[in-house]
């Protein structure tokens, strides 16, 4: 049996001391307290989030269908954190906006409503920041439209937000 | 005025009570960590309400460093070692076995084929104080559709991530993009955090 001992060795009386069996656990709590404080600070629980995105096979020549014009809204994220956005495909008016909710999303959820099976194009700049192109993932998913694509960038978009 | 007179309490209590506790919370604390691998790169990534978790394994994970570097990792020291056998076949470069154990033990990594030899001769203080330049990604000269094709042979059921930072340029993303869907990779995950979900 593990025996403890508080007092020093006074053996040499001969008499059997009754010996408190309780000891000091002061510096036991204090490791104990230290070592969760570490393990607490390195644990790592919330692992990240994804955002799955899905985008079109480009060889599969099946899916390639025309996109009504009165279905289609264009949004172009450009620099400094500027949206521009307009509906329909010939000589559009652009606007400008920001991805704020009473932005972007606000647009969103109104062309939704009006517009029934509406697709939206995304077209980033390459200067655009790469938070750009997620938030406006994000609100794809806010507004809960189910078709959007991400597209290229072309001059020509570059002359139409030239001119807003 | 009348001493009153306090008697003395004995300032021990019973901590064992305490310490139970305590060491119940370290069991716990000690079984569920993970110790966070250390990342060759720091990125800010940016949120979205997106509730999808990040699987734990068979990830592949590209970093864009806020200057546009690009990064590349991949778990599995098994996978790894099998990934630089197949590059260093393709490049013509050959890795000694200690490369190749130090390469099993880096998550992630921004160099040059031509550059990695020399990175995996640093030791492991000094890998974390050179600025790595990233892994040539653009259309021009493009390693990164090496090591992506020959991930993917060295673990077929991989699963790609992107990680970029809030302020990388898009420019970079999209080659990456452009990149994986050269090999018909259509389906990727971007890392975010999470944020709140609007009301509305």
């Amino acid at each position: 049996m593990a025996e403890v001992s508080s007092g020093g060795g006074k053996k040499e009386k001969g008499r059997s001391k009754k010996v408190s069996t309780k000891i000091d656990m002061t510096p036991m709590v204090d490791l104990a307290f230290l070592l969760i404080t570490f393990f607490m600070l390195t644990t790592t629980f919330s692992k990240p989030q994804t955002m799955e995105v899905n985008m079109p096979d480009k060889t599969d020549k099946q899916e390639k269908q025309p996109l009504k014009e009165s279905k289609a809204l264009t949004i172009i994220l450009g620099e400094d954190d500027k949206v521009y956005w307009y509906t329909g495909l010939t000589n559009p008016k652009v606007e400008v906006t920001n991805y704020s909710a009473d932005g972007i999303r606000k647009v969103l959820l109104n062309k939704n409503r009006q517009i029934k099976d509406l697709v939206v194009l995304i077209k980033a700049k390459d200067v655009s920041k790469y938070k750009n192109i997620v938030d406006i993932l994000d609100e794809m998913h806010i507004a809960n439209i189910k078709r959007y694509a991400i597209v290229d960038f072309t001059p020509t978009d570059e002359e139409l937000i030239k001119n807003s | 005025m009348p001493k009153v007179k306090i008697p003395r309490k004995s300032i021990s209590l019973d901590m064992t009570a305490m310490c139970d506790m305590a060491f119940l919370l370290l069991t716990f604390f000690m079984l569920t960590t993970k110790f966070k691998p250390q990342e060759a790169v720091a990125v800010d990534i940016p949120s979205s309400i997106s509730e999808t978790k990040l699987p734990d394994k068979d990830m592949m994970v590209i970093s864009v460093e806020k200057s546009g570097a690009v990064f590349f990792g991949i778990d599995g020291q098994n996978t790894r070692i099998a990934l630089l056998d197949n590059i260093a076949r393709k490049y013509n470069i050959a890795f000694t076995d200690k490369d190749k154990a130090e390469f099993s033990l880096m998550s992630s990594f921004g160099e040059s084929v031509a550059g990695l030899k020399s990175l995996l001769h640093l030791n492991l203080n000094d890998r974390n104080l050179v600025k790595q330049t990233g892994v040539p990604a653009d259309s021009a000269h493009n390693e990164l559709k090496d090591w992506i094709y020959y991930a993917r042979i060295s673990n077929p059921n991989l699963r790609i991530a992107i990680k970029g930072d809030r302020v990388s340029d898009y420019k970079v993303v999209k080659n990456i993009i452009a990149t994986l869907q050269e090999q018909n990779i259509n389906k990727f995950n971007l890392i975010t955090s999470l944020e709140q979900k609007p009301k509305n």
